[in-house]
This record gives C-alpha cells, structure tokens and sequence, in this order.
C-alpha cells in the first residue's frame, strides 16, 4: 500500500485546496469515493481485471497534481491548432485536465445545448447533470473512486431532447507540462431523448516528462438517443492513460464507439455499457498498434438488462516488438434480457515471438431465447500472401503494411464520418511506414 | 541467340528433403518450354525456387537469367527483372484491393527502373485495357485480390496480372487445373496475345490439353527431380496415349 498511502495523505492533507476551486456536486462525492478508494487501494495483479495490466506500478513515479488549478497555458491555439481537413469540426481543448475556454460561445441558452467545462457547468446548471454525475459511477472499481475523490474539471456535454448536433464537437486532450504529472479528467456527456450527436475525442502528447491520466467518462443516452463517439489516442511512451467508459442506454438509443489507439506507453481502456432500454444498440470497435514495450488493454463488459437489445464488438491489436494486448470481453445477459442479440470478434496479430496477447472473452448468459456469439484469434501475417506480393514486385516490408493496413481496415470502415475515416487511413499508414513523427502538434491535422 | 535463362545442375531442397536432384535447362528468347512429368516429381518446386520461395532452399547448382546470378536476387527483384508465376493455387488477399494490389506492384517495378511513379489516370486505363485481354470483369478488379473469385477467375487474374506487369518470363504453374473448356481458351488466348520475340515461357502442365493453345517449341519430361526426356511438341501427344510408365520403368 505504499504508493497509496502517499495520495491518501496527499487527499486528507490537501482536500480543502482541492475543494476551494470546484464545485459542490463534484465535492460532495469526495467523501464517499474516497473512503472506497482508502479501503481498497490500487488495483493490483491479484484482481482478476487488471491480472495483465500491472496498474500499480503505473503510479510509482513521484507525480505531481495541479491542485491550485494553476493556469498552466491559458491559450489552447497557442499550442497548437488542430484542424483535420474537411472534418468541419468546432475543437475544445482541455490541458491536461483542465477545460480550456474557447473564444466562441459554447453555451447555446436558446436551444439549452452545453459543451464546455465540467466544473462550470456543475456550478451553474448543477440541477441539470446532478442526477447523472456519478450516478454511473459510483459503482466502479478503485481506480475510479480515486479519479472521483481527486477530480476538478473536465468536459461536459448535454445535448437536449430532439435537438441534433450536425458539426462534429471535437475534444482534444492536450498532455504537456514542465513536471512529472498526473492528470484526473472527468468527461460527463447526456444526451436526451432523440438527441443525436458525433463525438471525436483526441488525445495527444507534447511532453518530454512522464504523464499519468485517470479519465472517467459517464455518457447517459436517453429514449432514440443516437451518439458515435470516436476516441483517439496517439500520444507516446511516456503516457500512461488508465480510462473508464460508463454508458447507459434507454430504450431504442445507439451508441457507436471506435476507439483508436495509434501510438501510446501504457494504456488500459475500461468500458462499461449497460442496456436498460428495450431495442438499444450498442457497436463497440477497437484497434490498437502498438510496438517497443506499449501496453494497450481494452476491458469492455456489456449488460443486457433489457429485452430486445443487440450489441456487437471487434477489438482488433498489431502487436510488434515487445508490445503487450490485453482483451477482456464480458457480455452479461440477464434474465429479462431475452431476444438479445450480441457478437464479439477479437482478433490479433502478433508479428514478433516476443509480442504478447491475452484474450479472455467471458460469457455470461441468464436468458434462454437469445442469440450471442464470440470468436477470437491470435496469429501472424499470412506469410502465402506476403510471398505472392513479393512475386509480384512488392517489396516485403510493403507487403507486410499492406496486410497489416488491409487488417485494420475493417476497424476503421465502421467510423462514420469521411473526413475522419480518410485521415485515419493516412495516419495508419503513416504508423506503419514508422513516419507519425512526434511534434508539437497534432497529427491529425498534419499533411 | 543468347539464353535468356540458364539453369545448370540445380538441387533444391525443403524441409529437409532433396527434390530437385540436378535441373539442367536452357531457354532462349522467344521460346516456349512445356514441363511435364507424373505428381511428385519436383514441377512445382522447379518454379517455386525460380521465384525464389523461401521454403525452397538451393543446396547446389546455378541459375543465370539475362546473364545475372538469379539465385542472389530477392523475389521482388526477380518480379522487377521480368519473372512471373501464374500460381497453381493463387492466394486469396482479404482487404487488399485489386487495384491496390497492382497500383504497388506497378509502382515498386517503376522505382527499380528508375521511372516516376504511374498517374491514378494512366494506371486505370491500363488496368482497363489490360482487363479486357482475359475478359476479367470490373467488378472483380474493385474486390479484394482474390477473395470470393471462382477457380477460373482466380486464373484469369494470374493472367491479367501478367499482362499488366509484361514479364519477359513467365512460367504458368498448371494455369489448366481447374479450368473448364471456355476459360482455358480465354486464358490460353490471353497469354498467346501476351507473347513478344523476346519473351518466353515455361509452362508446366500435367496434360497435352493445354498446349493445344499453348504451342511449345520444346517439351520436358520431369521425372524424380531431374529432366529425364527432351523432345519436340511430339513428345506431349506420345506422353497424352502411352502414360508416364514408359518413362518410369525404361525397357
């Protein structure tokens, strides 16, 4: 408990500085969360969820925490602008884990839609989420507990009944600081009844010093609500990210979720989705290219609660070098859940003997009229095919992109939007080729 | 005439296993070779070493196409020199457009000689011209490379491709296997109108059927990894009645 101990004196010692700069509903789930934290401590490689993602370990380096909300770069645009072409998106920006604001208006009064910063929006419309923050939550494991406890500022998105967003509300996570620094983002996105929107999250690195984020993620999609959310990580090696999704689906409502993991250090992405509403929907994807040592986990769950609901899932992992995959799949059908639909694929490339990949797809079913099917594969390139290339003239190392682009593809074909669609095959093929090389910028955006 | 290729005494091997026990061959510019011979006796291993498989290893003996040591070239290279395999059992590529596929090949084959890449424009039109020499529909050219193609299909594509990349040789490994009467015509046609002075051919085949479309000038008994009989095209029509026995247990 050692690393523990040193945040738990951090919190009791420091909370009021904590608290001083935020809002009363995100305080008021301190006490709570982190006497749950307190009692349990980091996960460890005893709990079966983090048995491959030593997590522990990911808080040894001596962080530090902006708890005064220092502001550390007041001007996003002056870090960089991030425009991919054609995407017709507005960005926000969040440093670390601050919202940054933006010159344009992010609160529409007329039409009720909000996109900006969590900490304001919880002290100026704290009825309107109050009943959403945490509410998901709360029952999440330690890690979650500890962002809870700690957390000051982070997004939040509330698009009202009927009202549909067309531009796609880009968020871009910048990570960049002079010090050693640990991050606790909070990202709370409700959509009401019929709303519909795209969400494009980015996250990036300008940073020489090590970077760990908690981001827990709350999304609620009321009755025919209908939101892609696109995430992508394209960081590097010195940033761990340990993320929790919590979604919620009423009944008939979509969610489309891609998440992109392109360059990274140490990442364990958790995803929770529960279906309580009759005819939701829910598409989970995920691709991750990961060489040297990088650590990509994808833990999804997915509760059928209610009748009538259909979710699918492909994970798909590039394994190079050292690199390390974790999949766990768990699909839990209750007993009400009948006539459920639901499909996991998980498939993995290994290119190296040293490249490891753990799989556990986990079915849990309490219904008995219901359909649900998963598959997962580990393997490398088809080597009949790399040859036939070869005889046709394509260099080797040409035809193993080629196969590994042709891969990843099937990931990248579920994204909706062109623009973003288009710019991420470039970007893939960059990865590749081994040519996404580290700026100030973003690489999205860049030619 | 210079040769164009010069095998002398080739052993090969894989896994271990010595199947190629000391090919001699010789083919001049211009010139048709039909290799026949009975299963097992060492076709298929005779064109996967000339493309430079990487199963295959060459335990002795020499190789000299356009009087360069062949065996010392990568299988890109030698594809980039002019050699070309219609695969007997062509691979299914899930992913990888056609058009993908051979835009690549094209253009690695330019940049070994030292030419600019091919314009989208210029590249479609050929693919298009090159299309209707095996009669390939479009449709197939826009799917993955042979993913979902019949067995005749798959074929005609290890033809269209050699249209497109105009090989100097080629060697069709039983391109007639799985060919009805139609499609071999259209094949056999196809690579008939393929052929230049300075191209040749190698085509290995289990049965006189195909050179009837495919005349050979010389024609080839492999037998037990080692050529056992060189002759005329009269050789075929003889093997096609009498069986391979005869070749098999001399008298």
């Amino acid at each position: 408990m050692s690393n523990e101990k040193e945040y738990i004196e951090i919190f009791e010692q420091h909370r009021n500085i904590i608290e001083e700069n935020c809002a009363p509903l995100l305080n008021e789930k301190r006490t709570a969360a982190f006497e749950k934290f307190k009692a349990s401590g980091f996960p460890t490689r005893n709990d079966e969820a983090y048995r491959r993602s030593d997590v522990g370990k990911q808080f040894q380096t001596n962080y530090g925490m902006n708890l005064r909300r220092i502001d550390m770069k007041s001007n996003a645009n002056d870090l960089f602008m991030c425009d991919v072409p054609n995407l017709k998106a507005r960005p926000e920006y969040i440093l670390n884990d601050s919202y940054i604001p933006t010159q344009q208006a992010t609160a529409d009064h007329t039409s009720g839609v909000f996109i900006g910063s969590l900490n304001e929006y919880a002290r100026s419309n704290s009825d309107a989420i109050a009943p959403y923050y945490n509410a998901l939550a709360q029952k999440g494991d330690s890690i979650v507990q500890f962002n809870t406890a700690f957390v000051q500022d982070g997004a939040c998105i509330v698009i009202p009944k009927g009202v549909e967003i067309t531009e796609t509300i880009q968020l871009v996570t910048l990570l960049h600081s002079n010090i050693d620094i640990l991050n606790n983002r909070r990202l709370l996105i409700v959509l009401h009844e019929n709303a519909k929107a795209n969400i494009l999250l980015c996250d990036h690195a300008s940073n020489e010093h090590t970077t760990m984020s908690t981001q827990v993620t709350e999304i609620y999609l009321g009755k025919g609500a209908s939101l892609n959310l696109y995430e992508l990580e394209d960081t590097d090696k010195n940033n761990s990210r340990l993320a929790h999704l919590f979604v919620q689906q009423e009944s008939d409502s979509q969610f489309n979720h891609s998440n992109i993991t392109l360059t990274n250090g140490f990442t364990r992405n958790a995803i929770n989705v529960t279906l309580i509403g009759s005819g939701a929907h829910a598409n989970l994807t995920g691709l991750a290219i990961c060489d040297k040592e990088q650590h990509t986990a994808n833990n999804t769950v997915i509760e059928h609660v209610a009748s009538n609901c259909t979710s699918n899932e492909l994970y798909k992992y590039i394994l190079d070098e050292k690199s390390t995959g974790v999949f766990n799949g768990k699909i839990h059908i209750h007993p009400d859940a009948q006539h459920t639909a639901s499909q996991q694929t998980n498939r993995n490339l290994c290119l190296t003997d040293c490249a490891r990949m753990y799989a556990q797809p986990q079915l849990e079913i309490y219904a008995d009229d219901i359909k649900c099917s998963h598959g997962s594969t580990v393997g490398q390139l088809d080597e009949n095919a790399l040859f036939y290339m070869q005889q046709r003239g394509i260099p080797k190392n040409e035809a193993r992109n080629l196969l590994m682009f042709a891969f990843a593809g099937e990931v990248i074909e579920n994204i909706d939007i062109d623009a973003l669609r288009d710019r991420l095959h470039i970007l893939i093929e960059k990865r590749f080729r081994g040519e996404l090389n580290k700026c100030k910028g973003c690489s999205l955006c860049k030619k | 005439m210079e040769n164009l290729i010069e095998i002398k005494n080739l052993h090969a091997r894989i896994d271990g296993k010595e199947i190629l026990k000391g090919i001699n061959l010789t083919v001049k510019p211009g010139e048709v070779h039909a290799i026949m011979g009975p299963n097992g006796s060492g076709k298929s291993t005779l064109s996967n070493v000339l493309v430079g498989h990487p199963a295959y290893t060459v335990t002795e003996g020499e190789i000299i196409y356009k009087g360069k040591d062949l065996l010392s070239l990568s299988p890109e290279d030698r594809s980039h020199e002019g050699i070309f395999l219609s695969f007997q059992y062509p691979v299914e590529i899930s992913g990888v457009s056609m058009t993908n596929f051979m835009r690549a090949a094209i253009n690695a084959k330019r940049e070994y000689h030292g030419q600019p890449a091919m314009s989208a424009g210029d590249f479609l039109k050929m693919m298009r011209e090159k299309r209707a020499l095996v009669s390939l529909d479009s449709k197939l050219a826009n799917r993955s490379v042979n993913e979902g193609f019949s067995g005749g299909e798959k074929k005609r594509n290890e033809i269209f491709q050699m249209a497109m990349l105009e090989p100097t040789f080629s060697i069709l490994d039983e391109t007639d296997s799985g060919l009805d009467i139609d499609a071999l015509r259209i094949v056999a046609d196809g690579v008939n109108k393929l052929k230049r002075a300075d191209t040749s051919t190698l085509v290995i085949t289990h049965y006189q059927r195909l050179l009837d479309y495919i005349k050979p000038d010389i024609v080839h008994v492999l037998y037990n990894g080692q050529i056992v009989k060189t002759a005329g095209p009269e050789l075929a029509l003889e093997l096609e009645e009498r069986g391979y026995d005869w070749i098999k247990n001399p008298q």
